[in-house]
């Protein structure tokens, strides 16, 4: 699913002069109860600076003694600058007036969208490229250096953590994982023997998965065409997957929309191509 | 003399892998200090979205932030194109400690 790049609002709690500290149990909740609709807030107390000019709309709520709720503005202009008083307020009443406040103006929230997606640990990266050749949902990519980077966060399939299986060098994290070393716990030296002789997700079609869809894909115009057996075809293709799916730590649903032997064809020859290229230019 | 380290804690609002009564354990202890924060509701949402948030953190003069394992929390900064200064930074593993020592260390006097 595609995250919202939009990010409307920054909230200051603000509790300096002219503001009532709210009682810690309060300042606790309401918190909490921010976080967890998205909203990224500054607890600022007395001599507290907002730094950074990092968003376009800031929302400073607080208990302003007697009502005085002040009228706010950015000295050079750049952020607009919103004030809510939310003396005796309880945290839905808080955050009704927060939500009121973005105005309905897009932004990610806890519970729509999952954030999952490789991050490299370039310390252990060895930029041998079987990421990028592996993965048949364009992730990868190169920068400018022939580095190996990932481009397309968004394309990479929820809770499918099968990329860092096949890096040899424990490089590749999902931070949402549950286990380690995938989940970013240091890795050592049992983690390495352990990965090395982890699912070969390839062998599991009896070799190189990619070679044998080739073969497949070769054979497939003639053999699906006389065949026409799609129960059949169906059939293996989801034998092969219950078994990547059990032994790999791969959803189903992610195998299950794994493009045509034809589509994964091209795409393992485009992926192939930019992977050689991409390491003989790091070579020269 | 350098100013006492800012301190930013991180909700994992998005799949919570960190533990309730750490996060909310922590989240009290840091209100009950008196001392301004920032908090945000998932790094790992802001790294996807390369948020400008991020920047600003890296570029504190040294910072204490309380969210998962340190490795994560460094290559995350790093995939947003901001990476951490080691030096300056302090990461408290909220998926590894209680709710108690995470708060101390992320309270503690000295200077990091
Ligand atoms: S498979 Fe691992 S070591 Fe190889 S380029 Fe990808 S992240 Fe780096
Ligand atoms: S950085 Fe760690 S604690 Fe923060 S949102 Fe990501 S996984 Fe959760």
């Amino acid at each position: 699913m595609t995250a919202s790049q939009a990010y409307p609002l920054r909230v200051v709690l603000y509790e300096g002069e002219g503001a009532l500290p709210l009682d810690q149990g309060t300042r606790s909740v309401v918190l909490a109860a921010l976080l967890d609709k998205g909203y990224a807030t500054t607890v600022a107390g007395k001599g507290a600076i907002v730094r950074d000019n990092d968003v376009e709309r800031l929302l400073v709520i607080g208990s302003f003694t007697a009502g005085n709720t002040p009228g706010l503005k950015d000295a050079e202009g750049k952020i607009e600058i919103l004030t809510r008083d939310i003396t005796g307020m309880d945290e839905v009443r808080v955050l009704e007036t927060v939500e009121s406040a973005r105005n309905g103006r897009a932004m990610n929230q806890p519970g729509s969208w999952k954030p999952w997606f490789p991050v490299i640990d370039y310390d252990r990266c060895t930029n041998c490229m079987q990421c990028l050749s592996f993965c048949l949902f364009d992730v990868y990519g190169v920068d400018s250096d022939d580095k190996i980077q990932v481009q397309n966060n968004d394309n990479c399939k929820t809770n499918c953590p099968a990329c860092s299986r096949v890096c040899p060098e424990v490089a590749i994290m999902f931070p949402k994982y549950s286990g380690g070393p995938i989940n970013g716990e240091p890795v050592n030296n049992s983690d390495l023997e352990r990965e090395k002789m982890k699912v070969d997700i390839s062998s599991l079609l009896g070799g190189d998965i990619y070679s044998r869809l080739r073969e497949r894909s070769e054979g497939a115009k003639s053999r699906f065409s006389k065949e026409r057996d799609s129960d059949k075809a169906l059939g293996e293709r989801k034998k092969c997957l219950t078994k990547l799916a059990a032994q790999g730590d791969i959803p189903m649903e992610v195998l299950a929309s794994l493009p045509s032997p034809e589509e994964i064809a091209i795409k393992v020859e485009e992926a192939g191509r930019k992977a050689k290229e991409a390491l003989a230019k790091s070579k020269h | 003399m350098s100013k006492s380290p800012g301190i930013v804690y991180c909700r994992c609002a998005y799949a919570q892998v960190v533990a309730d009564e750490v996060k909310d354990g922590v989240i009290k202890g840091l209100c009950a200090s008196g001392r301004s924060f920032d908090a945000v509701s998932d790094l790992c949402e802001m790294s996807a979205r390369k948020d400008p948030r991020l920047g600003a953190i890296a570029r504190q003069d040294n910072v204490r932030i309380a969210a998962c394992h340190p490795r994560a929390v460094k290559w995350l900064f790093h995939a947003a194109g901001v990476p951490l200064d080691d030096a300056r930074t302090e990461i408290v593993n909220m998926r590894e400690e209680n709710a108690a020592t995470a708060t101390a260390k992320l309270l503690e006097d000295d200077d990091c």
